[in-house]
């Protein structure tokens, strides 16, 4: 398979759903559960929210990693927007600057196997989270 | 030379529609959904050639390009079929007069392209300021349907009410629900209300929380939510997220949620035995 990448644009709350069908698209053809395809689709979701709440405006992109002994789906969430300030405290559980529950990256972080973070008042922030399919032993 | 331009064009329009159809059928071949036949696409293109002549000798919108673009919106024709087409024969028009004169200097050759625009623009306009209506008025005809079936609240019993959830929740939704629900919980008199996510795909965060709030706002006004339908990977999924729904009770299913519910409000089910069934149990009592 090859290594192609696929974005949505994030800039209507509309556009939430879009990616989280095109995520869920992604992980049902890859080969994901149906509890994984709910996890990855709630992952998407805060990660496009909160490019929409806090940012703006950004992209959420999908690639498929298949290397020899495993394969997954990863997905970057970039925005160019204010950044933030203190990553450790919004990883924190029950954090927020929105009055809202506070489990958003922090949940994305349980949902998903790997999750980077890189943000600065700059240059926006970019969040790289990598969910691999679960290994059939035999 | 406004005047004699348009008397060229027209007389010797045969000319022109035959370049143009050459044209618009060559564009065919890459475009526009295959479902379109082919007499179909060619007795179009002939009508639609005339529309445009009869505008162009006629120097204004004419009621058949309005009819003509009705027609073609309700059998769901592409826009850019239109606007390809007037291209085309903005192309094909140009092309024929500049080749007529036999020396074209820079006067003449922008006086023709103004002319040809002048004739064209207009109708591009007109069709798409009909298509875009079309699309707005669908639009919000769309945003009304689905307004209307948001939030719908369904009493199904004295003091149990259900109100049934489809579809993605979003920011607007979210506020109807928490209206409707609190609305209806006054008006119906409701001790228990069951709020069904059943067919809701993804529960995040911001779901989660409006749900929350929804309940919380249900029990300061004296009653009790009840959050039914939860599937087992959504139930997952809060888990790893860590959002607490301990406040209020949660059901997998709505049917576990109207037991519950009518244990509360002091109810139960009661199973009638049939006729039979009882007369068996007086014969057996006789018997004894």
């Amino acid at each position: 398979m090859m290594n192609f990448q696929s974005c949505v644009d994030i800039k209507k709350e509309w556009d939430i759903v879009g990616a989280r069908q095109l995520g869920r698209e992604r992980a049902k053809a890859i080969g994901f559960g149906t509890v994984d395809q709910a996890r990855i689709a709630t992952a998407i979701s805060e990660l496009a929210r909160n490019i929409y709440l806090y940012a703006g405006s950004g992209v959420i992109c999908f690639e498929t990693i298949d290397e020899i002994d495993r394969k997954g789906i990863c997905i970057i969430a970039e925005d160019n927007g204010p950044g933030i300030h203190d990553i450790s405290k919004v990883m924190e559980d029950g954090f927020s600057t929105s009055g809202g529950l506070g489990a958003g990256l922090p949940g994305v972080k349980r949902l998903m196997d790997q999750f980077d973070i890189v943000s600065d008042q700059e240059q926006g922030t970019k969040i790289r989270t990598v969910k691999w399919v679960p290994q059939r032993r035999f | 030379m406004d005047e004699k331009l348009r008397e060229i064009v027209l007389e010797h329009s045969d000319t022109i529609v035959k370049k143009w159809l050459v044209e618009v059928s060559s564009e065919r071949m890459n475009d526009y959904p295959s479902a379109i036949s082919n007499e179909l696409f060619e007795s179009t293109n002939r009508e639609f050639v005339n529309v445009i002549f009869t505008s162009v000798d006629q120097q204004e919108i004419t009621s058949e390009l309005g009819d003509f673009s009705e027609r073609l919106i309700k059998l769901g024709w592409p826009l850019s079929y239109l606007t390809d087409g007037l291209q085309a024969f903005r192309r094909v028009t140009i092309d024929f007069l500049l080749t007529r004169s036999e020396k074209v200097d820079t006067d003449q050759f922008a006086s023709v392209l103004d002319m040809v625009d002048s004739w064209v623009d207009p109708i591009i306009n007109q069709l798409v300021n009909e298509y875009s209506g079309n699309w707005e008025h669908t639009l919000s005809m769309q945003q009304t349907a689905l307004k209307e079936l948001s939030a719908p609240l369904i009493p199904v019993m004295d003091n149990i009410t259900i109100m049934p959830l489809v579809g993605t929740i979003d920011t607007e939704r979210a506020k109807l629900i928490m209206e409707n629900l609190l609305d209806g919980v006054i008006k119906h008199n409701a001790e228990v209300v069951l709020m069904d996510i059943t067919g809701v795909p993804v529960v995040d965060t911001m779901v989660a929380h409006h749900i929350i709030q929804a309940a919380e706002a249900v029990r300061l006004i004296g009653s009790q939510c009840i959050l039914v339908g939860i599937r087992p990977e959504i139930a997952q999924t809060i888990v790893n997220l860590g959002i607490d729904l301990r406040k209020f009770p949660t059901k997998s299913s709505l049917q576990k949620g109207f037991q519950t519910a009518l244990e509360l409000t002091n109810r139960k089910i009661v199973y009638t035995k049939k006729d039979d069934d009882i007369e068996n149990l007086l014969d057996s009592l006789d018997g004894e």
